[in-house]
């Protein structure tokens, strides 16, 4: 029996797990605006004095007249994105993930989220891997404030590619979203040419023993942790849960159905994320045995993102237990 | 009752006091009927309103999102009493709605709500947590500027509003982006819900405050029509930067015992209270939506 089942149309020709190509997710995002800039003349960006950072400056040099500062100043920079979308552009407002977020909460609730605004919040430098700056630069809570929002919705796209294919799909798209993404180096890895679907989740690997559902940098960790488990001979069914809302649902149920136990993955806390979403559907739909990897009710710290990922339990090595452990509380 | 309106529905600033009188008693009625809401800044903001929407404002009642509209952003969204009496005598709405303000599966939220949840006709998105009005109407500026779009854009705000530091980030915006079709119209009645501003946080030297953040600044008697109306024409005329007008005005405009009282920041009238106020506000020949204490 073959326990590593990968389908391969979602994943770029030729793949090599152990040399992959690596590209910053955020020069992803830079890479579509740059595109929607020349294909859309209502696509606007906001700039919150990190344009180099979140890679919005290659728009800012292409398209100036388009692009619009409010200065290190988060909360007028969401109340401007909600005043653009008012008068019918499509704003991209890019900060860090907690600055996007946690900063300016009060205004997306009530300008961006309630008020039904065409807004796009897209946050660079999310969970551990911004590492050496430390615990107040780590944004761990992004996406539980976000999906308690009505009307939000959120994507956290896992690579390059998949953050490229994310900006250009959700400028289509007349609501407001919450856009995740990376500051640092990553595995580039899923084929831009299979269907990107907003909501719907993308199943990478079959498996019958237990199902991985990840968001994000996580996604990869989860494929090593499938290479280690298939020594084990266990088989491991891989979801790509790109779109935390709306959460696909039935992608989950199914999973939970044919597979008997769930573990999820998030570079992000345990709490309200993916984990809380996939627990709060299950618990519903169809009761399961989850476990949960991501952080613990902890802030971060100082150190390397791949330090930070073993230190917090959240490594490669740490989804190959929870797998275990998830199969170990099946009812057989 | 105002079918097809003209726009400007009145030049004369005695028919236009006329109307500001007859929002400030629909006020009244509203919060007789609500038995909730906030009654001084709306009273003190009556004739603003008018100005704005009988007068001055390029706006469509019966196409409220048309792209040449006008666009007024309530920052201080608590006052939207005034506001909702204003769009109803506008032909935003019935005027036999503004007996539904804060009521279940009604359109006149407690504060403004957008149209796409349930708001009513001309709002252009929530207002409420203060001080955000600023930066959205900014945003909206500085869009139309791209469009070059010669539509002009009005933010109200509070003066306890003031307060929160999101103003003055967006006051900043302003001013950097020239937005010459932006004017911020700031309600200074001295009061805020705790007490007298000064006591509260202090503002003073305000005007001095907007001139130091790029605005042209115009101070004004908030219950003068004629300046109010003359002002509105000298706004629009500033170039290259941001204006500002402080409308001196009185927290519960036009009734005794709760004009320039802070108290009456948040509270309705009762039964006693409100006959005494709509005996002090002269009816007019626009008539009231209600007969309050004769239906009761």
């Amino acid at each position: 029996m073959n326990f590593i089942n990968r389908t391969e149309n979602l994943f770029v020709e030729n793949l090599d797990l152990a040399n992959p190509e690596l590209k910053e997710s955020r020069r992803g995002f830079g890479d579509a605006l740059v595109e929607l800039g020349r294909t859309n003349p209502d696509v606007v960006v906001i700039g919150g004095d990190v344009s180099g950072s979140v890679r919005t400056d290659m728009f800012r040099d292409a398209f100036p007249e388009r692009f619009i500062s409010v200065g290190i100043a988060e909360q007028d920079m969401m109340g401007v994105a909600a005043g653009l979308a008012v008068v019918g552009k499509i704003p991209f407002a890019s900060t860090y993930g907690e600055f996007a977020t946690g900063r300016p909460f009060d205004q997306i609730r009530q300008s961006i989220a309630y008020s039904e605004m065409n807004v796009k919040i897209c946050a660079s430098h999310c969970g551990f891997t911004v590492g050496p700056d430390g615990a107040t630069h780590q944004s761990l809570e992004d996406v539980a404030i976000m999906r308690v929002l009505p009307h939000m919705n959120i994507i956290t796209p896992v690579d390059y590619n998949q953050t490229y294919r994310t900006i250009i799909e959700c400028s289509k798209i007349d609501a407001p979203f919450y856009v995740r993404f990376y500051r640092d180096n990553s595995p580039n890895y899923t084929n831009s040419n299979a269907p990107f679907k907003f909501g719907k989740a993308d199943t990478l690997y079959e498996g019958t023993d237990c199902t991985i559902i990840a968001s994000g940098l996580m996604v990869w960790e989860s494929m090593m942790a499938i290479e280690l488990l298939a020594k084990d001979k266990i088989s491991v069914r891989l979801i790509n849960m790109h779109t935390i809302k709306p959460l696909d649902t039935d992608a989950i149920v199914k999973a939970a159905k044919e597979t008997g136990c769930i573990v999820t993955c998030e570079d992000h806390q345990k709490k309200g994320g993916l984990g809380g979403a996939v627990a709060e559907a299950l618990a519903q739909l169809y009761p399961a045995p989850v476990e949960f990897i991501g952080a613990s009710d902890t802030f971060g710290e100082s150190g390397k993102g791949t330090e930070l990922y073993e230190k917090y339990g959240i490594s490669s090595r740490h989804i190959a237990e929870a797998v275990k452990r998830a199969i170990s509380r099946k009812k057989l | 009752m105002f079918p097809n309106l003209k726009n400007p529905v009145f030049t004369d600033t005695g028919e236009l006091n006329e109307m500001s009188r007859q929002i400030r008693r629909d006020i009244i009625n509203m919060l007789l009927i609500s038995k909730t809401g906030h009654s001084g800044g709306p009273l003190g903001l009556a004739d603003i309103f008018t100005a704005l929407y009988f007068n001055k404002l390029s706006t469509f009642p019966d196409n409220p999102y048309m792209n040449e509209r006008d666009y007024v952003f309530l920052s201080i969204g608590h006052v939207a009493p005034v506001w909702y009496a204003t769009l109803a005598r506008r032909g935003y709405c019935p005027i036999e709605e503004l007996k539904t303000l804060r009521k279940v599966n009604g359109r006149l939220q407690g504060h403004p709500a957008p149209l796409k949840t349930h708001g009513l006709p001309g709002v252009e998105i929530a207002s409420g947590a203060l001080g955000q009005g600023l930066s959205v109407a900014a945003g909206a500026a500085i869009g139309l500027k791209l469009s070059g779009k010669p539509n002009h854009v009005y933010c109200i705000c509070g003066d306890g509003e003031l307060n929160e530091g999101q103003i003055w980030e967006a006051a900043m915006t302003a001013d950097h982006h020239k937005l010459d079709n932006l004017t911020v119209i700031v309600d200074r009645n001295h009061c805020q819900i705790d007490n007298r501003t000064e006591n509260v946080m202090k503002l003073e030297p305000l005007a001095d405050k907007w001139k130091a953040f790029g605005f042209e600044v115009f101070e004004i008697d908030g219950h003068n029509m004629k300046e109010i109306l003359d002002t509105i024409d000298a706004v629009k005329k500033v170039k290259g930067k941001p204006t500002a007008i402080l409308a001196y005005t009185k927290m519960g405009r036009g009734v005794s015992y709760m004009e320039d009282n802070y108290k009456w920041h948040g509270v309705p009238p009762n039964d006693e209270q409100g006959k005494v106020a709509l005996s002090e506000i002269a009816s007019t020949k626009f008539g009231d939506f209600v007969d309050y204490y004769n239906d009761k």
